[in-house]
């Protein structure tokens, strides 16, 4: 059987899109969704209406910025690009993330050490 | 997250950008769904199988965009305009219902913030004089029923006390035996009958007024009588149109040249605090001397405590003073002086009244609240369906809670402005009443505070009314109504509802048992015995001007304009009095010839002044001996003419006539004549010891009030009788002419404020409550109309079918009323010292209230009951 899939937690979300616009260049909505879906290995519960509600919060707060485009099937699509303000604020997003990580991490490991002993 | 102010700004402005950033989502998404199924399309979906899926993975159209939305805007702000329009769209489909709401709301609301504004200027609003919290009302005795002879001091004991005590910065008097009209304005265009107050030096530096023009009087004008004037700020505008320059000039009043030194400021308004009711134009000097303290009791009294002095102490170390000056001025009136803050002597008899109109305002307010959730209620059944579709599409269980709010609150609002608007029209008509005896109504309006009072009312009354539709939403029941095709209502919407209109009904049975013992007490105050009859007679002042200056030429004048009166055709008698009754208030020492007072113990009796002919003129019966006649003049024998109490306290068992009485203006009297008891200070008051002095024995005469009974209209009377004294008395005021009636509206005003306040209110409520009724039988007629049906085709009567839902509704009022008859009885003693000639557990008017609530009750289910006998069963059965 396959595992539950995970839900996302607060405030991954806008961080993803932002790393998949700076990895990837500008992208479509529903690029953004298929891109952290197939990076995540389709892991994760992706409601990719969410992703939406997020393009536009980012928006809001002018770490990315939006175009319309013309998407593969020749629609007009609107085409989302990281903006130096999105790119400082996901450096330190990195930097927060890659704490919190850390921090998990050594803490889980303390349950597996205690076991051992 | 944090929000930075420039997101805050974004999202605000996508409030107005709202339609085209739904246009660019709705494209994205179209878009999106393509390329998605487009995807699933290449691994192997048919084209319906992708799309469906796409759809899927998108988690919907509509929830995609509100989550977008959500993101955008500033969801709780936007939900609320959206909760308004949508509220105002659905209002305006049923505008009947909102409409009516509005209408009921606006009245309850306009009847709270009238209430709240009165009691706010009579009870709140500190009076408008200088830090009032510091004044200090000082009587004389504890008796606060006693005459205002009994009340007031003289003037050497008043001196005494003011310069020995230390809690006060000052004390100051009026005089408090000022007549209405006694100050003829002898005007070339217009002559005029003014009222004047003399006041004592510092009277108005006590009060913390300083004059708008001019000056106050200075310490050397206050040591005599009448050379300056002090000018009300009305009396300047009405009479010399807020001419400045009247200041310094001077007037002819009371016959003498005097100077106008300044005017006082329009929020000084002597008779709204101390004499309500009365309009006092002018204000003189009065001296305090040796000379005015002979005159026995006269002052009314006012002082300001010293900063951080206290009441009690105050008190305290006057009655150790009242004592001592009392001791040292043997020859004089005791002095025991009864302080009490100035505010409560003001608002201090209408306030247990004024408190049982915001209790019964209250009540309304609250049958309001019950009669509107209830058309609630039965609306939010109705819309049971409208929710469940709501919910379907992703409305939350608060949100349709916030929107039932939204409605509820616009309503309330729309309810407020009506209300705000009809209580600026009601203040606006308080405050311009001139008929009612009441303090400070002439300072009734609506100001910041109320406008408050009414925003909290508004959104209390909101949450109130939106509470019971609310409470009903329980999601999973939607899901089963959305099955349902009629407005189905549930049970537990019945006890609700019939819950509601039973407290209607206990709320104004509350109000028709308060209004009723009020009426009742009114009509027992008509009804009491005046012991004169004021129908058909009039009174007009007829004071002899200055140039009648000896006392036989004002008598001549007076047989003169009696004589002239007399001969008018139609009418009956004229008589001439110095004091009408339930207008001046004075008592003079009274004593049987050969009886031993104690020192405190000597009797007095209210006297009046009057010629031949006034008891006829007054209809005041005389039970033994004679009127007075011509003859009683100063040459011949000294007489007097007592009422039947004082007869009866004087000489128990005895025959008065001929008795002597040991009085003023003369040392002895001898009783001639016996009349019957007349109420002259108020309505409720017996009469007590009342003498008649005859005018021509007795110089002492403040004023001159004549009395004519006559079978003519009054507008004939008036012109008659101003045709047959012009000549004599020249300026004899125009228009001065007014019927006797009117004495006792105006004793009975304070009386007829609230009596028809209280009415109002309660009709209002049995309004209310029977539309409650009305509505909720023919809600339930109308669920019921199947098995109705049912029970006519098995064979039940139209009678029958009437009498089960008549019956069911007395029920109802019954435990209604019930539940009032019980608050009624706790809440009637508070009602008590309102009431007169009835107890305030009065069966009767219990059993009348009970009745005219059935009798209600009966009539507002009847008409839904008679038509639903009339359902055809046949067609409701096939309805079905």
């Amino acid at each position: 059987m396959e595992d539950p899939k995970l839900d996302l937690l607060q405030g991954t979300l806008d961080v993803m899109v932002l790393q998949t616009l700076a990895a990837l260049g500008p992208l479509h909505g529903y690029g953004i969704a298929r891109r952290i879906e197939q990076v995540s290995g389709d892991q994760i519960l992706l409601n990719q209406g969410t992703i939406y509600a997020a393009l536009i919060r980012l928006q809001n707060k002018r770490w990315i910025s939006a175009q319309w485009g013309v998407s593969e099937n020749n629609r007009r699509a609107k085409y989302y690009a990281i903006t130096a303000r999105g790119r400082k604020q996901l450096a330190a997003d990195l930097a927060y993330w890659q704490r919190l990580a850390d921090v998990m991490a050594r803490v889980l490991a303390l349950g597996a050490a205690g076991e051992q002993a | 997250m944090s929000s930075g102010p420039m997101e805050l700004l974004r999202r605000f402005g996508s409030l107005f950008r709202g339609r085209k950033l739904d246009r660019d989502l709705d494209s994205e998404l179209a878009n999106h769904i393509d390329l998605a199924a487009a995807d699933y399309r290449k691994q192997g979906m048919t084209g319906e199988e992708a799309r469906r899926m796409a759809l899927l993975k998108l988690g919907g159209i509509e929830q995609s965009k509100e989550i977008q939305r959500d993101a955008r805007g500033l969801p709780a702000f936007e939900a609320v305009l959206q909760d308004a329009r949508y509220a105002i769209r659905t209002l305006r489909r049923d505008a009947g219902f909102a409409l009516f709401v509005t209408l009921i709301i606006g009245l309850g609301i306009g009847a709270c913030a009238t209430v709240f504004s009165v009691v706010n200027s009579l009870l709140v609003r500190p009076l408008p004089f200088r830090d009032p919290s510091r004044l200090v009302w000082i009587a004389n005795g504890t008796d606060a029923t006693a005459d205002m002879s009994a009340r007031t001091f003289q003037v050497i004991p008043m001196l005494a006390l003011r310069d020995r005590n230390s809690s006060f910065t000052d004390i100051a008097g009026y005089f408090a035996f000022y007549g209405i009209g006694d100050v003829a304005f002898a005007d070339m265009n217009k002559p005029e009958r003014l009222t004047g107050v003399g006041v004592s030096e510092k009277f108005f530096s006590v009060l913390g007024v300083s004059p708008h023009t001019g000056r106050l009087f200075t310490a050397e004008e206050c040591q005599r009588y009448g050379s300056v004037v002090l000018l009300a700020d009305a009396f300047w505008e009405r009479r010399f149109a807020r001419d400045p320059h009247i200041v310094g000039s001077t007037m002819r009043l009371g016959g003498k040249p005097i100077t106008v030194v300044g005017v006082l400021p329009a929020s000084f308004d002597f008779g709204s605090v101390f004499a309500p009711g009365t309009r006092v134009d002018l204000f003189f000097p009065f001296p305090l001397t040796q000379d005015t303290d002979r005159w026995g009791n006269t002052l009314a009294v006012v002082g300001r405590l010293k900063p951080g002095a206290q009441l009690t102490t105050a008190q305290a170390e006057a009655d150790i003073l009242g004592k001592q000056i009392t001791a040292e001025n043997p020859r004089r009136n005791s002095i025991q002086p009864s302080l009490s803050y100035l505010s409560e002597h003001v608002s201090g008899q209408i306030r247990p009244a004024l408190l049982i109109l915001a209790g019964a305002v209250l009540v309304v307010m609250l049958i309001v609240c019950a009669n509107v959730s209830n058309l609630m209620l039965a609306r939010t059944a109705a819309r049971q369906k409208e929710m469940a579709i709501r919910a379907a599409l992703g409305a939350g269980r608060g949100r349709l809670a916030r929107q039932l709010f939204t409605e509820s609150l616009l309503l309330t609002g729309c309810g407020a402005l009506f209300g705000v608007a009809l209580a600026y029209g009601a203040t606006f008509g308080i405050a311009h009443l001139t008929a009612f005896d009441l303090p400070l109504l002439n300072e009734v309006r609506m100001d910041g505070r109320a406008l408050g009072f009414v925003a909290l009312i508004a959104v209390i009354t909101g949450i109130l009314l939106s509470l019971a539709p609310a409470l009903h939403i329980s999601l999973p029941h939607l899901s089963t109504s959305l099955g349902r095709s009629g407005a189905g209502g549930s049970r537990e919407h019945a006890w609700l509802r019939g819950g509601l209109v039973m407290a209607e009904i206990a709320f104004a049975c509350v109000l028709l048992v308060g209004a009723g013992l009020l009426v009742r007490s009114f009509v027992n105050v008509l009804d009491t015995r005046l012991g004169f009859r004021p129908q058909n007679a009039a009174t007009i002042r007829i004071d002899p001007n200055s140039s009648y200056e000896t006392e036989a030429r004002k008598i001549a004048y007076l047989n003169d304009a009696l004589n002239r009166a007399r001969s008018i055709a139609g009418v009956r008698g004229a008589g001439v009095t110095d004091a009408l009754p339930l207008g001046r208030n004075r008592n003079w020492g009274a004593a049987a010839k050969g009886v031993d007072y104690q020192p405190n113990n000597y009797p007095s009796a209210f006297v009046r002044i009057v010629s031949d002919g006034y008891f006829g003129a007054m209809g005041i019966p005389i039970t033994r001996g004679r009127d007075f006649d011509e003859r009683d003049d100063a040459q011949s024998r000294q007489v007097i003419v007592i009422n039947e109490s004082m007869a009866h306290a004087f000489w128990p068992g005895e025959n008065p006539l001929g008795k002597i009485i040991l009085g003023d203006c003369a040392k002895e009297r001898e009783v001639v004549g016996i009349v019957a008891d007349v109420r002259h200070l108020a309505l409720e008051k017996d009469a007590g010891n009342e003498m008649y002095v005859p005018m021509r024995q007795c110089t002492d005469r403040p004023s001159w009030d004549l009395v004519v009974r006559a079978d003519l209209p009054l507008p004939t009377l008036a012109s008659a009788v101003d045709y047959a004294l012009r000549p004599i008395a020249p300026d004899l005021p125009k228009g001065g002419m007014r019927p006797l009636t009117q004495l006792v509206d105006r004793a009975v005003s304070p009386r007829r404020f609230i009596v028809s306040l209280l009415s109002g209110f309660a009709a209002f409520a049995l309004i209310l409550a029977s539309l409650g009724i009305y509505g909720l039988i023919s809600y339930s007629v109308n669920s019921s109309a199947s098995e109705i049906g049912v029970r006519m085709a098995l064979g039940a009567s139209a009678f029958e079918v009437q009498r089960r839902i008549v019956a069911r509704t007395l029920t109802l009022a019954a435990a209604g009323m019930l539940a009032g008859v019980v608050i009624s009885w706790i809440a009637g003693r508070s009602v008590g010292s309102l009431l007169y000639g009835v107890a305030a557990a009065d069966p009767a008017t219990f059993v009348a209230a009970a009745l005219v609530l059935l009798g209600v009750s009966a009539l507002a289910s009847y008409l839904p009951a008679r038509r639903a006998s009339r359902i055809d069963p046949m067609i409701c059965l096939r309805a079905e």
